[in-house]
């Protein structure tokens, strides 16, 4: 009795994304928006507060894929022309479309900045894995909190599982990996052999600023600055950790469905 | 044999390192053992940088029943050897493994001595800070977890398993092996270090933006817990007070951490023992906590909140009555969701009796945090060693003596109920003033040992100055590097497919232990 009272209660919980909009706290940090006019000569407020050296002032540009999206560096800007708005869109399917530039401000010029998500796979891939793609996680030296908002996406919450993604146990079963962490030297060999173990096509996914940089850990001598070069990545989502809308955004263009 | 007089200090007050005091190696051993047999605890054993030539090898002891730490240090030549603490003191073990691999000091008599983070097969030639203690020239080839020294058993019937280092799951990586007859685990090693990311060394080196950072991303889980730590050591050495409205803020991103872990781990445990309505109420119900976090500062995980000389952020009026709202249903529907899961003869069946760790093994082993309570230790750094807005707080700790699955689990219930009163109600009566002040240079010469109860435990930051004011070195004992060993114990006997339950029960960070 007391179950089913509770389960009343507990009610419906799945998200109305991607069908409806997605609500996000005002103070949720995500795509900055650059504005160079706006930058005093000479000044490195931005470049000097940055933890990780993300962003450069003059000319202003900010590499996504090493930005941890704390506000230090719209905080440290004395004329706010860094400002973080509430868009999570921020994966990408090249590594270069996370470099951001503060010379043409995103948000005036909307097409550029779709431009920039990622794309769809090409269409013989999308048959294979459009309806069902089945991803094998490796944290190479994550923190646990990539770790954890993957997980999240399996909760009733945002229900990965609606959209025939699913996280599975072998690699043999896997359609393709998401990778977290910095990739440490100890566990670069065990990433490589998951790696191998995945049968072809297969898809990698890059996942937080560790993976895509280094991230906090850029530069430390037992880290790599991410997945390693040599592996071709086919998406990259941004943020320390990316939220987990982020996350689902990213898949879904990939598989052409949003 | 009575303590030489070590001045003793309260959590998180810098001392003059000249001020500590300083004994021969051996006796350096007999009064900490001897201490912690009079009610102290070993909390960090490290090294500092000594006389040319020397390291000072440093123990940081804390007297709980009074509310104190002190610290003792020895020189000892570079390279050198000291007479082992583990014998007689076992949770000194992982902390003299971490000093003998990464330090060079050779511990004499040390029963166990084997790496504990590094994997001399997997290292480039040249890559150790000193020497080469832990024998990377000495042959070896092909991946790390293969060549370790790692204990077995011989004997009819024992066979041994191998999971990790990438296990199934969303889940950080480190290996364990289980010596096994039939179904039963007579031991298990689980050896570690594949998350070894330089933390410590990037915590004494960084610009301070970038220290923060490293700090909230060493257990990405705790990045408040650890970001306290770390402000609170800064801070100290700087010799600044924080205001008040920040020390509440901070206080309530603690708990409110401690609250969505704690609810995540309680769906777990009901999702490993197939309970599925425990396991998606209590994982929806955790999202409540992280979304409170986001709602404060941005992020689910409290990133960007802190700062050192205060916090980032303040709570409006509208956010805190939106809050305040929020929990109070948050906290009706866990007690609909607790009462249910402890109710359930499934769930109770399988929690109860599985995974015993005893109170003597449990204090032995150093344990800390929920894990220590549930097998009769009293330890919570929030009762023992309050700092900040929890001095007045008046909280008892949370103890249960079964040691087993279910006691971590209703500890952790107690812990969720306790926390969200108290979120409730610093919420409802935040004091105003300023949330920040200016961050000068540390002091030279200092040091500083800060304990924050984190919701996995105590973590321990220790951060030290040069004649100049430098940082010299920058110590962390994240709560797992005492308790993976009482994974180890909780396993003896216990068949093996019960190890995913009893895992999760400890639920420990990699990244943590690994640094
Ligand atoms: S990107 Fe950030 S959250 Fe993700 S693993 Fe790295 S430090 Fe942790």
């Amino acid at each position: 009795m007391n179950l089913i009272r509770a389960r009343f209660r507990q009610g419906m919980r799945t998200m109305a994304w991607p069908d409806g909009p997605a609500s996000l706290p005002s103070r949720f940090r995500g795509r900055p928006v650059l504005d160079q006019s706006r930058c005093i000569d000479g000044c490195r407020a931005c470049a000097d507060a940055c933890p990780t050296g993300a962003v450069h002032g003059a000319p202003l540009r900010m590499d996504l894929g090493a930005c941890l999206f704390c506000p230090a560096c719209a905080e440290a800007c004395p004329t706010g022309a860094i400002q973080f708005s509430s868009d999570f869109r921020l994966a990408a399917s090249a590594r270069q479309d996370l470099q951001l530039s503060g010379e043409a401000p995103a948000s005036t010029d909307a097409d550029a900045e779709t431009r920039r998500l990622a794309v769809a796979l090409p269409a013989a891939t999308r048959r294979l894995f459009g309806r069902s793609l089945k991803l094998r996680q490796v944290s190479a030296g994550g923190c646990n909190g990539c770790e954890a908002d993957l997980n999240v996406t399996g909760i009733v919450v945002f229900d990965l599982g609606r959209f025939g993604v699913q996280f599975v146990a072998s690699p043999r079963h896997a359609d393709g990996i998401v990778v977290t962490g910095p990739v440490t030297a100890n566990m670069e060999q065990a990433l490589r052999d998951t790696w191998e173990a995945v049968p072809s096509p297969r898809l990698l996914i890059a996942v937080g600023a560790c993976a895509l940089s280094g991230g906090p850990f850029i530069g430390s001598a037992p880290c790599g600055a991410g997945v390693p070069s040599d592996l071709h990545v086919d998406l990259f989502v941004p943020g320390c950790p990316p939220h987990p809308l982020t996350f689902l955004d990213g898949i879904l263009r990939m598989l052409g469905r949003l | 044999m009575k303590l030489a007089n070590p001045k003793s200090f309260h959590n998180g007050q810098a001392v003059a390192i000249f001020d500590v005091a300083s004994v021969a190696p051996r006796a350096l051993r007999d009064l900490v053992v001897n201490s912690c047999s009079h009610g102290g605890r070993l909390c960090g054993l490290f090294t500092l940088p000594g006389r040319p030539g020397t390291l000072d090898l440093v123990a940081l002891i804390a007297h709980d029943s009074e509310g104190r730490l002190s610290m003792l240090k020895a020189g000892v030549a570079q390279g050198g050897r000291y007479p082992s603490l583990t014998a007689e003191l076992p949770s000194a073990h992982a902390l003299e493994r971490a000093i003998w691999e990464s330090d060079g000091l050779q511990p004499d008599g040390h029963p166990w001595l084997k790496p504990l983070r590094r994997h001399p097969a997997l290292e480039p030639a040249g890559a150790a800070e000193t020497g080469d203690p832990v024998g990377r020239n000495q042959g070896a080839g092909a991946a790390g977890g293969r060549d370790h020294p790692f204990f077995r058993m011989d004997g009819p019937g024992v066979h041994e398993v191998a999971v990790g280092p990438v296990h199934a799951g969303i889940i950080e990586p480190g290996h364990f092996r289980f010596q096994c007859s039939g179904e039963t685990v007579h031991h298990l090693e689980i050896h570690l270090g594949y998350q070894h990311r330089g933390a410590e060394a990037l915590l004494r080196d960084s610009s301070p933006a970038r220290r923060l950072a490293v700090a909230e991303t060493l257990a990405g889980d705790t990045s408040i817990g650890h970001g306290i730590a770390c402000c609170r050591a800064m801070e100290s050495l700087a010799g600044i007070e924080v205001p008040e409205q920040a020390l509440w803020l901070r206080a309530v991103a603690l708990e409110l951490e401690r609250l969505a872990n704690h609810v995540g781990d309680l769906g777990a445990l009901c999702n490993d023992v197939g309970y599925l309505p425990g396991a998606s109420w209590f994982g929806r119900l955790r999202g409540e906590f992280l979304n409170a976090q986001m709602e404060i500062c941005g992020s689910r995980f409290g990133r960007g909140l802190l700062v050192f000389g205060g916090v980032r952020f303040g709570v409006s009026p509208e956010l805190r009555h939106d809050l305040l709202g929020r929990l109070a249903i948050a906290r009706r529907d866990l007690d609909d969701v607790a009462s249910v899961t402890f109710e359930s003869p499934s769930v109770l069946g399988r929690f109860e009796h599985s995974g015993i760790v005893s109170r003597q093994a449990a204090e032995d082993i150093g344990m800390v945090g929920p894990a220590a309570r549930a097998s009769g230790c009293t330890r919570d750094v929030r009762c023992d060693h309050p700092l900040g807005a929890f001095v007045d707080w008046g909280l008892s700790s949370a103890v249960e003596t079964a040691g087993d699955v279910l006691a971590r689990a209703r500890v952790r219930w107690v812990e969720v109920k306790r926390s969200l009163e108290f979120v409730l109600a610093r919420l409802a009566a935040l004091p105003d003033g300023p949330l920040v002040v200016p961050m000068p240079q540390p002091r030279p010469g200092a040091v500083v040992g800060v304990l924050v109860e984190g919701w996995r435990g105590e973590i321990c930051h220790v951060v030290a100055t040069g004649d100049d004011g430098q940082i010299v070195a920058y110590r962390v004992f994240d709560p797992s590097l005492h308790n993976w060993f009482g994974l180890t114990l909780a396993m003896r006997g216990t068949p093996i497919s019960d190890f995913p339950l009893c895992n999760k029960s400890f639920n420990l960070s990699y990244a943590g232990h690994d640094l």
